[in-house]
């Protein structure tokens, strides 16, 4: 496996420095190009997933990197179940997207600066996922805030991708921060930055008494990454860059690195009862909270990002109560169905000319079908319809959580009713019923070109049984998706105590969790399509609750008074009193006395040679003096 | 006594001999030859480097002396060879593309650099005070030469005097130093004089101390440590452009490769009798170079006071004495020749026909009419300064967490102190190229592919050796 | 060990004090009148009759340069001719060495000959 296992990030590097550098003479083939080295990273990763199902992992360094004193750092990496299985949907679902991209992006004037950032993206969240060290996670995690940063703000004459940009860049640096302080405090305990250094030394970690701290520290950065609560906000408004990243970057691959994240630190995860709960609530508590805001958006693409939080909230319940390979598995599912539903929203932006108000949309069903049915694979898939490949992944997190508290159950499947309502809002107003879209758009709506809707076609199939990987024992299946990765988790399981659910409670979740995903379906269809119940008129009596809703419970208003506001004002002061008064002084004053000391310092320049030698016989005898008088 | 010259003393001067003998060669080529074929010498002259690359090959792996303890080959010796061969290929890429736009004939520029080059990997490659002697006046007298080249320009004769007269005055210092080292330790042999240090480590006789007092000195010269750094600004402003690069990366590196030999490994044992005073110096170094490099407007005499700091930085890796010091001080010196190479390769290039254009006037709104030159420069200038993630931050690293490592905690902060103070004149250049407007109108000559070569092997050394150093780190241990 | 040397540093501080403060004090207290007649250079009461730095040709120069060169170049072959018996009993190196030696300087010879520097024009 060394010998081709470096070639699969290397690969999309090379695309981004291709495109990056001859960009302008490359133009449209830039993006055959972008493509074709993630499709090389992905054959790759398909060789090395069957050499690790045979049972060869490999964990080995390239060169070293940085050396300094004791501290020792190289270029490694990790390939095992876990990170086979990210690479594959990393290079997989991004070779998909940009092909999907190929068509979308066609005609932008600044196409090569596209691919080269979604190139660096795909290296970075490569280096993310295959790195065997903290560092090398640190510096994919860098690596892809700052390409996401870039690409949502890739359209940065409109203000408002700007700033969207701007403000995921600055929720992510506070995450960051505590990933940062996490990562420090890992290295200051044991002194090593190696995975499979720092799982040896768990108990070190306990005995010093900072495992706590760090994991929870390193969830810190997860919650910014993931968008989870209360780092959440950055995403929906990340929806303003080109819809092909919010499918890559803000559904199927870098909001996930948190869960990876927790995964790949479960043996750590798993001795701490503390960081555990804290995931699960947040988990929980995120994925009712993001469905509820997503009840009532009107935006196509602000929906599914809400969607997509409240998806990461399964993910981290998952991993979160020890149900690693659940979580997992949910990642691998959601990245297929919500890849697919963010290109099918972009597809129907193509058609209706960049319209994103559901409102002015309606009974595109007949006019584009393929992207009306993909579209609609996805969402039975995400409202836990079986056999759709996201009842199977839901329903294991579920079972898993009901085991851990009832609770948590109960929350999460009233999550998954908001959901399957919330999605099928979406579909109706979309696809059918009346056409309510605006009369100048209404003769340009087209079906997208095949370069668009072949990747809608494949990522359909997958959505549609990629769940049969990972059929449950209690349905007659053989769970092969949890047997492959049980040899990452078995550490983690071995400090856990998992208490087991009965086949016939087991049973019952499941009956529970699809009625309500039906019920979710239906009511929607009261509402949307039968209109038996008026939508408007419930707005109406719930005036309050729809107010709070659609204000996103005022979190962006909250963090701009209580935290923006007060840092720009104490920043104010410190520019105006701290840094112009005391600080510019004094380095203005220092600069003038150097550049006074440098005057002076030249006059002893004199351009005469018998100045030079009188000087050099100076210093000749103060330093012969040095040692005659010590 | 007898004296066998074998097989192995031979393939241990191997680059020596190729690079002498292609001299040799060139210099009858440049009287010879039909006058037009003699714009091919300095091209022969870098295949002459190219061959003795290749031989230096032959060195990798081989630990010991030669000659009867005249000459030692090992892996500092191999690097070095490497270092100086590098040098002097990029040096002579320069000056094809600078003579085309001067009238002198640069026909015995190429032997020169040559000799030059053969002299100071006898530096490198020395056991024994004599050989350091004989490679230092080889390196010295041909550099001496190449700064008058110019010979109709008055600054450039003024160099090449001063710099002749007063580095015939360091020799003498130099040569003395090693006379009274030899007077008490009764050998040259680096290695005799290594035990004799030992030997006599509680009580070194006040002369051995002396002896070796002077010898700091005749190498401070070279290296130009302040206050034996006098000629430096006149020199490097009087010289033609790429005598100028190539004496600021050359003579320097092989300055400090005799005091890595003499001083840091066969004075080992005395450190702490010369670490104070070469403290001082280092920080006189350091200091100097950069407040008067502040009030400069010149790019030569910049970077001539540029140099002077850095070979205060370089100091700072010999103080700390200890198994850090070769690795770092050999380190810097490879990121140095990168990034001063460079930046003369560009102030080549802007300087244009007769070195008109050397004021830093020149460089406003360069980012604007030559976006590649600009970019370079400014990596040269970030990298110089120490900026992450260039190659000058990772060597500056190294250097002062050696220092560090001894615990020399004020000499390191004085050192960031004037890492600082040099931002303020390498990011002069930078705003110049990019935040103001042309002087005149006047289109820069577009890059020449020598200089081009130069400039993209330069920024790729940097990049390379900022965002990984571990391998040639590991090669240097 | 030095503190015996103590009234000697004494001594000379004295003496160099002495020297420089009547130095100094004749460059103080003098009188200083400036004319012509006395600025000249004394030539024995003669009026001077042109500059005293002579001019050469610079081609003296050359020569000069080049006969120190070689003559000390050729001092080599002294004591390699008084050790040469001895070493040729461990072979014959002694010869090539010497060879090599005058056929580089043979080469520079060349050089200088057909760069013109024995030309006197």
């Amino acid at each position: 496996m060394e010998s081709f296992v470096w070639y699969i990030p290397i690969l999309p590097l090379t695309g981004a420095i291709i495109n990056g550098l001859f960009g302008r003479v490359l133009k449209d083939k830039a993006g055959w190009i972008a493509s074709l080295s993630v499709l090389g990273a992905f054959g790759l990763s398909i060789q090395a997933f069957l050499l690790v199902r045979e049972g060869i992992t490999f964990d080995g360094n390239l060169f070293d990197w940085i050396v300094a004193g004791n501290f020792h750092t190289s270029f490694g990496v990790l390939v095992d179940e876990l990170s086979v299985i990210m690479m594959l949907i990393v290079t997989g679902v991004g070779f998909l997207i940009h092909v999907y991209s190929n068509g979308y992006m066609h005609g932008d004037p600044g196409i090569a600066r596209y691919f080269a950032y979604l190139n660096l993206f795909i290296f970075s969240m490569l280096l993310l996922v295959m790195g065997n060290n903290l560092l090398l996670l640190y510096l994919g995690w860098e690596g892809v805030g700052l390409c996401s940063y870039l690409l949502i703000g890739f359209w940065y004459q409109k203000p408002s991708a700007a700033k969207a940009g701007l403000k995921a860049f600055i929720t992510n640096r506070v995450g960051d921060f505590g990933f940062a302080i996490g990562i420090f405090i890992i290295f200051k305990a044991i002194g090593t930055i190696y995975y499979s250094q720092i799982f040896q030394q768990t108990e070190e970690l306990l005995a010093a008494g900072v495992l706590t701290a760090a994991t929870l520290l390193l969830f810190v950065g997860a919650t910014g990454k993931s968008a989870q609560f209360p780092l959440h906000v950055w995403l929906p408004d990340a929806m303003e860059g080109p819809t092909p990243v919010s499918a890559l970057i803000h559904a199927a691959t870098m909001v996930t690195a948190g869960v990876y994240m927790v995964a790949r630190f479960s043996p750590l995860y798993s001795l701490s009862e503390v960081a555990m709960a804290v995931v699960v609530i947040i988990g929980t508590f995120t994925a009712l909270f993001a469905a509820t805001m997503a009840l009532v958006n009107n935006d196509i693409k602000r929906v599914l990002a809400y969607s997509t939080i409240s998806q990461l909230g399964y993910m981290f319940i998952g991993v979160g109560v020890g149900a690693y390979a659940a979580g997992i598995f949910h990642l691998m599912t959601h990245a297929f169905f919500k890849a697919l539903l963010f290109l099918g929203a972009g597809s129907v932006m193509h058609a209706l000319a960049e319209e994103t108000n559901i409102q002015k949309m309606g009974g595109l069903y007949s006019r584009i079908k393929i992207t009306a049915v993909t579209f609609i694979v996805a969402w039975l898939a995400i409202s836990g319809i079986p056999p759709f490949s996201g009842f199977f992944s839901k329903d294991e997190i579920l079972a898993k959580a009901y085991a851990y508290h009832p609770l948590i159950w109960v929350l999460g499947t009233l999550g998954a009713l908001l959901t399957a309502f919330y999605m099928s809002r979406l579909v109706f107003l979309t696809f059918f019923g009346k056409s309510r879209v605006e009369p100048e758009r209404e003769h340009h709506i087209h079906e997208s070109p095949p370069v668009m809707t072949v990747p809608l076609i494949i990522l359909a199939v997958l959505a549609a049984v990629g769940g049969f990987v990972g059929v449950p024992e209690v349905l007659g299946g053989h769970n092969h998706f949890g047997k492959f990765l049980e040899p990452v988790f078995a550490q983690a399981e071995a400090n856990l105590h998992l208490a087991h659910v009965s086949h016939t409670v087991e049973y019952g979740l499941m009956a529970a969790s699809v009625l309500m995903g039906l019920l979710g379906i239906g009511l929607a269809y009261l509402m949307y399509i039968k209109a038996s119940i008026s939508p408007v008129t419930l707005a109406d009596r719930f005036r309050k609750v729809y107010r709070l809703l659609s204000n996103k419970y005022y979190v962006d208003e909250i963090y701009q008074k209580l935290v923006i506001d007060p840092i720009v004002s104490f920043s104010r002061w410190l520019w105006h009193a701290v840094d112009e008064g005391i600080v510019d002084g004094i380095v203005n004053l220092s600069g003038r006395l150097m550049l006074l000391f440098g005057l002076i310092l030249r006059r002893v320049q004199t351009g005469y040679v018998q100045n030079y030698a009188a000087l050099f016989v100076l210093g000749t005898l103060i330093l012969l003096a040095y040692y005659l008088l010590s | 006594m007898p004296i066998a010259i074998g097989t192995t003393d031979l393939i241990s001067i191997l680059p020596i001999a190729i690079v002498s003998l292609f001299g040799v060669y060139l210099l009858l080529q440049s009287v010879f030859a039909p006058r037009m074929n003699r714009i091919l010498i300095p091209y022969l002259g870098i295949l002459g480097v190219g061959l003795a690359v290749v031989g230096n090959f032959f060195l990798i792996g081989m630990e010991g002396t030669a000659f009867e303890g005249m000459v030692r080959v090992d892996r500092l010796t191999v690097v070095l060879n490497f270092l100086f061969l590098i040098t002097a290929a990029l040096s002579l890429l320069i000056t094809i593309s600078y003579h085309e736009g001067e009238h002198v004939e640069f026909l015995e520029f190429t032997p020169l650099v040559l000799f030059s080059t053969a002299g100071m990997m006898v530096m490198g490659s020395a056991e024994s005070l004599m050989t350091i002697f004989l490679g230092l006046e080889t390196m010295s007298i041909a550099l001496y030469v190449m700064a008058g080249f110019r010979r109709t320009n008055r600054h450039s004769l003024e160099a090449a005097l001063k710099y002749f007269l007063l580095g015939a005055f360091a020799t003498g210092f130099l040569l003395y130093g090693m006379a009274l080292t030899y007077g008490m330790v009764g050998s040259t042999n680096l290695t005799q004089i290594a035990q004799y240090f030992t030997q006599n480590a509680l009580d070194v006789p006040l002369v051995a101390l002396m002896g070796l007092a002077l010898i700091i000195i005749g190498f401070g010269f070279k290296v130009a440590l302040v206050p034996f750094h006098m000629w430096t600004p006149d020199v490097y402003q009087g010289s033609p452009l790429p005598v100028t690069a190539y004496m600021a990366v050359g003579a320097k590196a092989a300055g400090f490769a005799a005091i890595l030999r003499v001083i840091s490994l066969s004075a080992f044992s005395i450190a702490f009798q010369w670490s104070e005073i070469l403290w001082v110096l280092a920080v006189l170094t350091m200091t100097v170079g950069n407040v008067v490099a502040l009030v400069q407007d010149n790019i030569k005499r910049m970077l001539a006071y540029s140099s002077i700091a850095h070979a205060g930085y370089i100091l700072v890796g010999v103080v700390a004495s200890n198994d850090q010091t070769v690795p770092s001080v050999v380190f810097y010196l490879i990121v140095y020749l990168f990034m001063n190479l460079g930046a003369f390769a560009v102030a080549t290039m802007v300087a244009g026909q007769n070195e008109r254009r050397v004021n830093i006037q020149y460089y406003r709104g360069l980012g604007y009419t030559q976006p590649l030159l600009a970019l370079a420069m400014a990596v040269f200038m970030f990298s110089l300064a120490g900026f992450p993630p260039t190659a000058g931050f990772i060597g500056k690293f190294y250097i002062f967490s050696a220092a560090l490592q001894s615990g020399y905690v004020w000499l390191v902060i004085l050192g960031v102190i004037n890492s600082l103070i040099s931002v303020y004149y390498y990011l002069n250049v930078v705003v110049a190229m990019y935040m103001q407007q042309p002087v005149d109108e006047k289109k820069i000559a577009p890059v020449l592919p020598g200089v081009g070569v130069v400039i993209l092997v330069a920024v790729l050394g940097i990049v390379y050796l900022g965002i990984f150093p571990g391998t040639m780190l590991s090669v240097l241990r | 060990m030095l503190l015996q040397y103590i009234p000697i540093l004494v001594l000379s501080v004295i003496a160099l004090g002495f020297a420089a403060a009547v130095l100094i004090l004749t460059h103080v207290i003098s009188p200083k009148v400036k004319d012509p007649v006395k600025l000249t250079v004394y030539e024995s009461g003669l009026p001077p009759q042109m500059e005293a730095r002579l001019r050469y040709p610079i081609r003296f120069f050359v020569v000069a340069m080049m006969f120190i060169l070689f003559d000390v170049e050729v001092i080599f072959i002294y004591p390699w001719a008084v050790v040469y018996q001895q070493f040729l009993a461990y072979g014959s190196f002694i010869f090539w060495e010497m060879l090599l030696f005058i056929a580089v300087l043979f080469a520079g010879y060349l050089y200088l000959y057909k760069r013109g520097a024995f030309k006197w024009e």
